[in-house]
Formats: C-alpha cells, sequence, structure tokens
C-alpha cells in the first residue's frame, strides 16, 4: 500500500513539475531560448503571491489573479526590453544573459524577502483530503494536478487551434518567412514569454502552497523542470506532462526506498531515461 | 504628361549581404499592373534584391518606395503589411503548418482584396484535397502551389515571385506559369526572377538584367535582342 501511496503521490507532485516545464519548453519550442532564469522566475512568482496575499489579506489562489497578469506583462517587458536582443545565431549569448539574470533575481530576492523560509498559507485546505481506501489524497495536491493538466491541455489547444498558436509554430519553423508574413517577430516572442511566464506565475503560487521556499532554490525548480521536458521529449507539449509525472512518481519511489534519496533518484530516472531515449520519450522536433 | 506613378521605385540602391556588397546603385521602376522580369547570372544580385524590397535587408529608407512612401529601412513585417508578398527562392513552407495553415497564415493581416482560401483552391484544386497535409509532404509542385498561394492570401498590390521554377519538373514548370496570368491580372504587379531567359520575357512586359550587383540592361521584354542579352548577362 505504501508504494502505491508513493505512486500516487508522486503522479500528484509531477503535475507541478510538469508547469515547471511547460514554460521552458514553450519558450525553447517558440524561439530556441534556453532561460537558465526560469527556476528563479517561479521562486520571484511565489514571493509575488505571498506579498499579495498577505498585503491584501487574501488566500494566496486568489491572488493568482493579480500574480498572473503581473508575470504576464514582465515577460513581455522582459522579452521585447533584454531577451530579444541578444537572440540571433549565436546560443551563448542569450544564456549568459539569462544567467546574469538569474543570479540578479536570487539577490534581489535575498535583499527584500532576506533568506528565512517563507510559505503561502492556504488554510484548511491544506490539511482536508479525501479518503480512499487506505490512500489519502489532500484536496489541494488534486486541485493543483487538475489545474496543471487543465492548463497543459488548454496550452496544446492554443497552439493547435488558435491564431496564436500558428503564429508561434510559423515563427519556431522560419524566423524570417514568418516576418514576411507580417508576423512582428519581436511580438511574437514577446506574447510567448507573456504565456510562458503566466504558467510559471501559476507553478510558482503552488510551490509556495506546497513546500517552503527562499531565494536560493530556483535553480533546483530548473533542473526539475529541464528533466521533465527532456524525459518528454523536446516540442511535445503532452510530454512535459508524462515528463513531471515520471520525474515525480521517481523521486517519491526513493524517498520511499530512503527519505534522503527523493532528489538523486529523480536525476537516476532522467539519466536512465536520456540512456535508453536520447530524444525523450514522445519527441517531436527535430534539431 | 507623365506616366502614371510607379508602384515601385527604386533609387540608386547598394544593398549589403553580409559584409559583401552585392548591389551597386540599382534604380528600377515597376508600373501598376506591371509584370517585371529580373534576369541574370547566379550571384548578379537578383535574391539580394528581392529580399531588400520585401525588407529582409533593411536599406537607406529612400532607396525604395512603394506607393510613393519611402520603405527600404522598414522591417520584413511592415513592408508586409504595406502589400508587398514575396514567393521565396525554396518555397520555404512552415513544416509544422498544414497546407490550409500555411495559407490561412498568409492572409493572417487581414488585407482586403480578392484572394480568398476558396478562391486559392479554385486556382489549385489539388490544395483543397491535400489541406490537412503537413505542406513539406507535398511534392515540389505542390509546394510551390502552396508558396504562390500563401503570398497571394496576403492580397498584395505587388507580388515577388524569386525561382519560382527551380528544382521543379517542366511539366509543372509549365502548369504553374499557365497559372500566373490569372494570378497577376487586376491590378496587382509582379516582379519574377527567373533563369529560364525566354520564359521570363515571354511572361514579362519588360525585363532589367543585373550583372554583377548593376543594372546591365532594361528594356521592353518585346524588343530586346538575343546579342543585347548576351552582353549584359556575361558582360562582354
Amino acid at each position: 500500500m505504501d508504494w502505491i501511496n508513493a505512486i500516487v503521490q508522486g503522479t500528484l507532485l509531477g503535475g507541478l513539475y510538469a508547469l515547471f516545464a511547460a514554460g521552458l519548453s514553450l519558450i525553447f519550442g517558440v524561439m530556441r531560448l534556453v532561460n537558465i532564469a526560469h527556476g528563479d522566475l517561479i521562486v520571484l512568482a511565489a514571493y509575488l503571491g505571498l506579498t499579495l496575499s498577505t498585503a491584501l489579506g487574501i488566500h494566496p489562489l486568489l491572488a493568482l489573479g493579480l500574480v498572473v497578469p503581473i508575470m504576464a506583462l514582465l515577460g513581455y517587458a522582459l522579452q521585447r526590453g533584454i531577451l530579444n536582443h541578444t537572440l540571433g545565431d549565436d546560443i551563448l549569448p542569450p544564456l549568459l544573459v539569462t544567467f546574469g539574470l538569474s543570479v540578479i533575481l536570487q539577490n534581489g530576492l535575498l535583499e527584500i524577502y532576506s533568506a528565512d523560509p517563507q510559505k503561502l498559507q492556504a488554510g484548511a485546505i491544506e490539511t482536508a483530503s479525501l479518503r480512499l481506501g487506505e490512500l489519502a489524497l489532500g484536496y489541494l495536491p488534486l486541485l493543483m494536478f487538475a489545474a496543471s493538466v487543465a492548463i497543459i491541455a488548454a496550452l496544446q489547444w492554443m497552439f493547435y487551434h488558435t491564431a496564436l498558436g500558428r503564429a508561434f509554430r510559423a515563427t519556431s519553423d522560419r524566423q524570417d518567412v514568418a516576418q514576411l508574413m507580417g508576423l512582428n517577430r519581436a511580438h511574437v516572442f514577446g506574447l510567448a514569454m507573456a504565456l510562458a511566464l503566466a504558467v510559471t506565475a501559476v507553478a510558482g503560487v503552488f510551490l509556495g502552497i506546497r513546500t517552503s521556499f527562499d531565494p536560493s532554490i530556483g535553480g533546483g525548480r530548473l533542473i526539475f523542470g529541464f528533466e521533465a521536458v527532456i524525459i518528454g521529449g523536446l516540442g511535445n507539449i503532452w510530454g512535459t506532462l508524462a515528463g513531471g509525472v515520471i520525474l515525480g512518481i521517481g523521486q517519491s519511489l526513493g524517498a520511499q526506498i530512503n527519505p534522503g534519496w527523493q532528489v538523486l533518484a529523480g536525476h537516476l530516472v532522467f539519466l536512465a531515461i536520456i540512456a535508453i531515449r536520447p530524444r525523450g520519450l514522445f519527441p517531436r522536433m527535430d534539431g | 504628361m507623365p506616366m502614371s506613378e510607379p508602384i515601385l521605385a527604386i533609387s540608386g540602391l547598394d544593398a549589403h549581404y553580409g559584409d559583401f556588397q552585392a548591389l551597386f546603385g540599382v534604380s528600377l521602376t515597376v508600373e501598376p499592373g506591371e509584370v517585371l522580369a529580373i534576369i541574370g547570372a547566379n550571384g548578379a544580385g537578383k535574391s539580394t534584391l528581392m529580399r531588400s524590397i520585401c525588407g529582409l535587408i533593411r536599406n537607406a529608407p529612400g532607396a525604395i518606395r512603394f506607393r510613393g512612401e519611402a520603405i527600404g529601412g522598414l522591417r520584413a513585417d511592415q513592408v508586409a503589411a504595406r502589400g508587398i508578398a514575396l514567393v521565396p527562392e525554396g518555397r520555404l513552407l512552415f513544416a509544422s503548418l498544414s497546407v490550409e495553415e500555411n495559407l490561412i497564415i498568409g492572409g493572417q493581416m487581414g488585407r482586403p482584396g480578392p484572394w480568398s482560401l476558396a478562391r486559392i483552391y479554385e486556382l489549385f484544386p489539388i490544395l483543397r484535397e491535400r489541406r490537412r497535409v503537413p505542406a513539406t509532404e507535398l511534392s515540389g509542385g505542390q509546394q510551390q502551389m502552396v508558396a504562390i498561394g500563401r503570398a497571394l492570401m496576403a492580397n498584395p498590390g505587388l507580388l515577388l515571385l524569386d525561382e519560382i521554377s527551380l528544382g521543379l519538373a517542366p511539366v509543372v514548370i509549365k502548369a504553374i506559369y499557365e497559372a500566373l496570368p490569372g494570378i497577376v491580372g487586376g491590378g496587382m504587379a509582379a516582379v519574377i526572377v527567373e533563369q529560364d531567359i525566354a520564359r521570363a520575357l515571354s511572361v514579362s512586359a519588360r525585363v532589367y538584367c543585373l550583372q554583377e550587383g548593376h543594372v546591365a540592361l532594361a528594356g521592353n521584354s518585346g524588343d530586346v535582342t538575343r546579342e543585347a542579352i548576351a552582353a549584359a548577362y556575361f558582360g562582354m
């Protein structure tokens, strides 16, 4: 029973990892930008949720109504103001700039909020659970998982059934020809980053409700996001959900064996999958 | 009486391709509704000229005027919004998009005009049958139809056709050129870059020959002599 419980809890955790991964996957897919600051942006969203929910006295999930648009606007401004200027034939400048951004975000958060761990208080829902025989499923993890699946389904639908998604795919295929269609590349990239950070906002607030956080944990979240993207296969949005769930199950099974092995087990699962399927389980993108 | 205002006026265009100067003081005009042919050897600057007109290469603003407006310094998407569409050499379709999506994205600016999805399918019925297929899975000739349809969906005032017969079988080239009069009628001007000189002359009213980035010859397609073209082409 403990093992089944570990798999179920790991699956629910995987929904959160899929959200970490979805933003990364979207911006890499559209503009081939590897965003090293992604984890720190997740943490920034958690702190934004903290500040807004305490200042306004509202539930953190309600604060999402503000955190999501703020992060989306920040994403658009960041892309148009800084990141677009780093994109070109050379892949090094965006890596360096987002690495620098990561350092700035960490130190900025440290300066404002100190290194003390913080947590978003979600109230009674945090401890309420649904009993299924011997399994106890927390309402909050269930809600987060359902929200993650819904967000990924919405992203998938947007990508393949809307004009915006068409513009994303066309720009991803051939940036110069997309310009000939009247698409302003800088604007399309700005929208992609806005959407990615809107998803990141949800991920950050969920993270803050689930566990305590401090300014230094961004790097770890970035790695989990990367691993979920790679396990699922680059360019496949549903794949990020599969990747997140596999990583989550790997971690919780590791923790079941030995509580200290949680993170290590996740990395080992990632390595094993990369060894067998170097392009991930469900690759869609070439090159 | 002056002639009607040219739809496109290029004057003294110096264009660079990377560090390399590809065009030297090129001047030419395209009249409304006219089909203009541009010929020249490989490396003469034909593609650089096309890329300059559509904004993929930025130039001095006043060097290129479209309907009187200086567009030489605009981005490609701004030029496209003003009504210039390119059928690029090598077609360059969007591989992640279906045939129909490639056409729809060509019309995403919503410029009004005679061309619609239904009319493209009327012109190239095979595309309707294959509209759900990823565009790059089509045959070369069908891909060229998509590339032309994609450009037409923008309802351009000026259509640029860059080497549309390259890599296609002669029977397919013939079919595409037979569709051309139905395309460029109705007020749309066109500039055609073509390796096949006889074909270029037969579909155009006027012809320019480029040689090493200079205009070596300009004249009416019906009047230019074989000797003049040979001299302009090879610089002999």
